[in-house]
């Protein structure tokens, strides 16, 4: 039986998913701590920001806001970081055969760790604010998933066009800049005009963070409405990105 | 019948010449607009085909921007050819580029398992090696420092002692590489050779030095502007390209 390239390079994917660890702290006195004192800075900041302005409409505000900014500063890293992964091996696609997606996941893998590592600051959150814990917390690991996967899709989509129009990053950085104030991380839907609702709601972003809020905070199981949208946010542009990745891959030697 | 290790069946490899050399969307489009886009192929090899016998040194010649490199690249993998197809048995070491992957922030430690795995080494066979290549590469006492703290020739020296570990069934190489100082060249210089005449071992060794090719080559294959110029014994071979090089200097 022929085994599936990327099996066999297991090894080089951990090598990698561990250099990105490593060489991230290297150098900085309180190291992988910056994993769990990011967001909560973050949070504390727009706490402090906002709190005034929404916080009676939005109950467990410190939770909320939390949940928000761990998704989205994930989804950010793991898109702009992605997007450099091809460029910036370069040098070794140039001169060694390895399946080359093996640079955006071992990037987007990298933002995982990075993600699950902040679960345990929001759960310190949690219990500090008295937010209840409930069984339904037994799924968080699954809109996890969704979101990495609708993250990776997006990487693979942008390193792709990245190669080939360096313009990209540029680009992505103004769309990113929008794309948080579209998000409704530290404020509340409602302050949304109910005839732009619909659109907000076709937001990717605004699904998996709605999920992952029902979850923690509501303490509910989401609706199967809820996880099929999800799903099918995680799953078409996934799709895309490995289709267009595998159409092009082979063009990106004489790119770099 | 021997059987043969690597197979190059025509293979034909166009490189697209973009002479405006677009890499970002204004030009593209403006290119496109104003139906500009200036493309010119060039061929780097056309309709080579060859087969390497099992355990026989096959050597490659030919002026530079013959083919051979792009030739290497296409066994490889690193290239998908225009045309042809070529097949490899056994496990490929590509002595091509060594070091590559190299981490400055990693320490020398960390950079041989990280380089190990970009060679294509498991896990399994790695791991018991990694003092081997420590001993190897003479350099214990800057093992577990950054790899920005290296000088050339002792990045060089780790790249080369990671790369010579291994036994492959089939190895590339792109010139007989020595590195470090003299005695370490000396070394590493016998410790390729010994690969490469291991019983067993087939490989595709490029190279401009005729003495070599002489002595190592059971075959020579001329390449010339990315065709087939000749082939047979090294010693014919390598006359005939002797004669044409005196010829035309």
């Amino acid at each position: 039986m022929k085994e599936h390239p990327l099996w066999r390079y297991g090894f080089l994917l951990e090598q990698l998913v561990k250099r990105n660890f490593n060489t991230k702290y290297r150098q900085s006195m309180l190291g992988v701590l910056w994993s769990f004192l990011n967001p909560l800075m973050t949070m504390a900041v727009q706490y402090i920001v906002f709190s005034t302005l929404f916080r009676s409409d939005i109950s467990h505000f410190p939770v909320y806001l939390l949940t928000g900014i761990i998704l989205f500063n994930f989804f950010n890293e793991c898109v702009t970081l992605g997007m450099d992964s091809i460029v910036l091996n370069g040098p070794l696609i140039t001169k060694v055969a390895v399946p080359r997606l093996i640079y955006p996941l071992s990037r987007s893998l990298s933002s995982l760790i990075n993600l699950v590592i902040s679960l345990a600051p929001l759960l310190g959150v949690m219990l500090l604010s008295g937010t209840p814990l409930t069984p339904a917390l037994l799924l968080v690991p699954l809109a996890v998933v969704l979101m990495f996967l609708f993250a990776l899709g997006m990487a693979l989509i942008l390193c792709t066009m990245n190669v080939f129009f360096r313009d990209t990053r540029f680009l992505w950085s103004v769309v990113s800049l929008l794309w948080t104030y579209a998000t409704p991380i530290f404020y509340p839907i409602s302050i949304i005009p109910a005839a732009w609702q619909p659109l907000f709601r076709l937001n990717p972003m605004y699904q998996f963070i709605t999920l992952l809020r029902t979850i923690v905070i509501g303490g509910a199981l989401p609706s199967w409405g809820q996880w099929g949208m999800c799903a099918l946010c995680a799953l078409l542009p996934l799709g895309l990105g490995l289709y267009v990745f595998r159409r092009n891959e082979h063009k990106f030697v004489f790119h770099l | 019948m021997p059987s043969a290790m690597i197979e190059v069946s025509h293979i034909t490899m166009d490189f697209r010449m973009d002479k405006n050399c677009t890499t970002n969307l204004k030009e593209y489009v403006l290119n496109l607009l104003t139906g500009k886009r200036r493309v010119e192929m060039f061929h780097a090899l056309d309709d080579v085909s060859f087969t390497v016998d099992k355990g026989s040194i096959t050597g490659l010649i030919g002026h530079n921007g013959a083919g051979k490199s792009t030739i290497l690249k296409v066994i490889s993998g690193i290239y998908r050819p225009t045309k042809g197809t070529t097949r490899v048995q056994g496990r490929i070491v590509p002595m091509l580029e060594l070091g590559s992957g190299f981490d400055a922030e990693l320490t020398g430690r960390e950079n041989i398992l990280l380089n190990g795995a970009i060679l294509g080494y498991s896990k399994a066979f790695l791991l018991p090696k990694v003092d081997e290549i420590i001993a190897y590469s003479e350099l214990q006492d800057f093992i577990d420092m950054p790899l920005k703290t290296y000088s050339s020739g002792m990045l060089a020296r780790l790249a080369f002692s990671i790369a010579a570990v291994v036994e492959p069934d089939v190895l590339i190489v792109d010139e007989i590489l020595s590195v470090g100082d003299e005695r370490f060249q000396r070394k590493s210089r016998a410790r390729m050779l010994e690969m490469m005449t291991n019983a067993g071992t087939t490989v595709l060794f490029v190279s401009h030095n005729l003495r070599q090719l002489r002595e190592m080559c059971d075959r020579v294959i001329w390449l010339d502007h990315g065709r087939i110029r000749a082939e047979g014994t090294a010693q014919e071979i390598c006359d005939a390209y002797e004669k044409e090089a005196e010829a035309t200097v």
